[in-house]
């Protein structure tokens, strides 16, 4: 096991491994299936993690899909802890923190704090030992771009979080990962292992007089921990509950001391920053929000998974063009970025540039990258209702407006979605969302309002459709549709009738079937098993 | 104005009843159990690291295990059970051999997970967050597992299902109980 001292030596080992891996292609051509098992790696990509498309510039993923990430070896041969040992050698911290600074890097968790910023303030800080924190608790649904991070390239945030370090004072790190990422949780654990055997990790990191190690802990299902305060208590090994800010972790964090947290994707951007220069991640992007930024695209789009666009980008290019248009040709109808703190953006907004400000200004957020986009059949209540009933779960319970506050507006969409939804429900629940906003204690409560103010907002037709007439026009919410069979199109294959789960459909094999409409629950299975389109939906009107 | 000394008092563990119950009276258990105390007993902040080792270990973290970590570690039952009950995924009661959690993420909810969790509770004539009479299926949600360009997804222990139809799970049940009865007959 090579033992690293100095950038020498790992310049030197990166030649080794780059010279032994040209060996193995060159001298064993044929065998194992012939050349394509050394052909561009791109080939291992998979349904999360395609070739880049439209637009994407990758940053954050250059190595995710390309190189082993339980192999240390294949990270060095990408220049991999070359950044940590310029940054040990050459730079002083304050240099370090300039750098980051100058190229506009913001924190990738969500709320876009300019990092070289907080490193400072961190640094100004009194108060010793100091934490290096990395918040690998991705929570929100639909959001799973830290996770590809830290399974296919976790090494890249290991040697982030070395600079951070070194940068505010630190010799101790922490990995907060989340309990439902187990493969993440296994890769980072061999990553640290291998860290500390090649010196990259530890005692006098490359012989540089720096010391610094990283300890992973384990979340344990609660979403709220992804909030600062409450990652740091969960830390500490208490129930993840905010506190009030200020003070704030950079002042006051883990055990009382000075705190540095980041996300896993502003620690992967770190070694590119210093490696590449300021200059270079600047030049991409808007004025205020530079560089690139994953999302998670899913729904109904042609081609769901892992996207890197620079931000600036508009949705329109995000949605058709990285995307590939919506599945079936289908119109849009919204997307919803940000998670369950998150807005949705109704199709009209689609020319709208997708970076920090823009997004808040129409009502949404950044937030970790999650980008649902939704066709013409959702409905936008019930997302409101279903993201709300997200949200009232993960509450902690801590501060009255957001437990209260959110258990009312759940009351109330539900109300809306079962066709109980009275007069006057509209208003109340923007009440609720003014006062769960401004009075709540950390971000989830004064997130928690986004997807039913910025669904009443942009949807408001939907919400008097369900409370006035009694219909969804998505025909998504049980109370107010119902199925039927067409006669004239069912064949009477029975399949209907063999995947109901209350046996509501009646008819003879090759005759036409019925459902009875008094036992239906309207679970929409029929639609979904029938081969022939033979099943409607209907509602209101129609009903 | 906080009521702390009684209750701290009337919770405090008492050895006799300790014995009486499951896990601790397992000697193999227990032993478990004891290795990561000592483990991890003085790793600052390590209550979260034990209690995640004993429920992956053990399973599940009940009343008496959480009383016999707050006796070893010196601090109230209070303390441990906050800190139980917090968390989803800690749990106080056992769960069947194997679980199947269907992800409540939003790609999956739009994608049908309601609709499976009807059928599979037709199947198994159970409810969600309950466990089948014969002890061998727990079903559950979860929070979304990142595997949304697959969904909707389920997942059956340590195993990823995913664009999973409802017309499927039977299928899916089917092997999920054969697997069980061939592991228990070894």
């Amino acid at each position: 096991m090579p033992f690293i001292n100095s950038l020498t030596e790992l310049v030197h080992l990166q030649e080794e491994i780059l010279q032994r891996k040209r060996e193995e292609i060159t001298s064993q051509p044929f065998r194992d299936g012939g050349p394509e098992k050394f052909a561009p790696l791109a080939l291992r990509a998979d349904q999360e993690l395609d070739a880049p498309r439209g637009k994407e510039i990758r940053v954050v993923l250059r190595n995710c899909t390309l190189i082993d990430p339980e192999s240390l070896d294949d990270y060095i041969a990408e220049d991999g802890y070359q950044a940590l040992a310029t940054v040990l050698t050459k730079m002083t911290p304050e240099e370090v923190i300039d750098t980051i600074s100058r190229s506009g890097l913001r924190g990738r968790g969500g709320a876009g704090f300019p990092t070289g910023r907080k490193w400072q303030l961190t640094r100004n800080s009194a108060g010793s030992p100091k934490y290096i924190i990395c918040n690998a608790d991705e929570g929100d649904p639909g959001a799973f771009m830290n996770r590809r991070v830290l399974e296919g390239d976790p090494h890249s945030v290991l040697e982030g979080m070395a600079i951070a370090a070194y940068a505010i004072g630190a010799s101790q790190g922490y990995i907060y990962c989340r309990a439902e990422y187990p493969i993440a949780v296994r890769t980072l654990n061999i990553a640290i292992q291998q860290a500390r055997a090649y010196g990259l990790l530890g005692k006098n990191v490359l012989a540089s007089g720096f010391s610094f190690d990283v300890e992973l802990r384990m979340g344990a299902g609660a979403f709220v921990c992804g909030e600062e305060t409450a990652l740091i208590a969960s830390i500490e090994g208490r129930r993840g509950e905010p506190r009030p800010r200020p003070p704030f972790p950079a002042v006051s964090g883990l055990w009382g001391n000075p705190t540095c947290i980041n996300n896993v994707e502003t620690f992967a951007n770190v070694p590119q920053i210093i490696l590449t220069g300021p200059d270079w991640f600047a030049a991409m992007g808007t004025e205020k929000s530079k560089g690139t930024k994953t999302f998670a695209l899913a729904g109904d789009v042609n081609h769901t998974g892992l996207i890197e666009v620079p931000l600036g980008i508009t949705l329109r290019e995000i949605v058709y063009d990285v995307g590939e248009g919506i599945k079936k040709n289908k119109a849009l109808k919204a997307i919803q970025t940000g998670g369950p703190m998150g807005g949705c953006l109704p199709a009209s907004m689609i020319d709208l540039p997708v970076d920090y400000e823009s997004l808040t200004a129409a009502g949404s957020i950044m937030g970790s990258g999650g980008m649902i986009v939704m066709d013409e059949e959702t409905c936008m209540v019930d997302i409101a209702r279903f993201f709300m009933e997200f949200i009232q779960e993960e509450s902690c319970g801590k501060c009255t407006p957001c437990r209260v506050g959110t258990h009312s507006m759940l009351e109330i969409l539900t109300r809306i979605c079962n066709g109980e939804g009275v007069d006057g429900d509209i208003e109340e629940l923007e009440r609720l969302c003014k006062v769960t906003k401004t009075h709540s204690l950390c971000g989830l409560g004064q997130g928690a309002p986004n997807p039913v103010e910025s669904t009443i907002k942009h949807f408001r037709h939907e919400y008097e459709a369900h409370i006035y007439r009694k219909e969804c026009p998505a025909k998504v919410c049980r109370a107010l549709i119902r199925y039927e069979i067409v006669p004239e199109t069912c064949t009477g294959c029975t399949v209907c009738a063999k995947n109901c789960p209350i046996g509501a459909i009646n008819g003879e094999r090759r005759n036409p079937h019925l459902i009875d409409q008094e036992i239906c629950i309207r679970c929409g299975i029929c639609i979904q098993t029938c081969n022939f389109g033979a099943i409607l939906a209907l509602t209101g009107e129609q009903n | 104005m906080a009521t702390p000394n009684h209750s701290y008092a009337l919770a405090a563990p008492t050895l006799k009843n300790l014995e009486k119950e499951y896990p601790l009276n397992v000697p193999e258990q227990k032993a478990i159990i004891d290795r990561i105390l000592e483990t991890y007993c003085d790793v600052p902040g390590g209550l979260m690291v034990i209690l995640n080792e004993i429920q992956s270990r053990v399973g599940f973290i009940s009343q008496p295990v959480q009383e016999y970590v707050a006796r070893v570690l010196n601090v109230p039952v209070s303390a441990i059970h906050g800190v139980v009950t917090f968390y989803s995924f800690f749990t106080t009661e056992p769960r069947g051999d194997h679980t199947l959690k269907f992800c409540m993420g939003t790609a999956c909810y739009v994608g049908g997970t309601p609709q499976l969790i009807q059928k599979a509770e037709q199947i198994l004539g159970t409810k969600t967050g309950r466990t089948t009479p014969d002890g061998k299926i727990t079903l559950e949600v979860c929070r979304c597992v990142g595997a949304c360009s697959q969904a909707p997804v389920v997942v059956v222990d340590e195993q990823l299902y995913g664009r999973l139809r409802p017309s499927k799970l039977p299928a899916l049940i089917r092997e999920i109980t054969k697997a069980s009865s061939n592991s228990s007959g070894e």
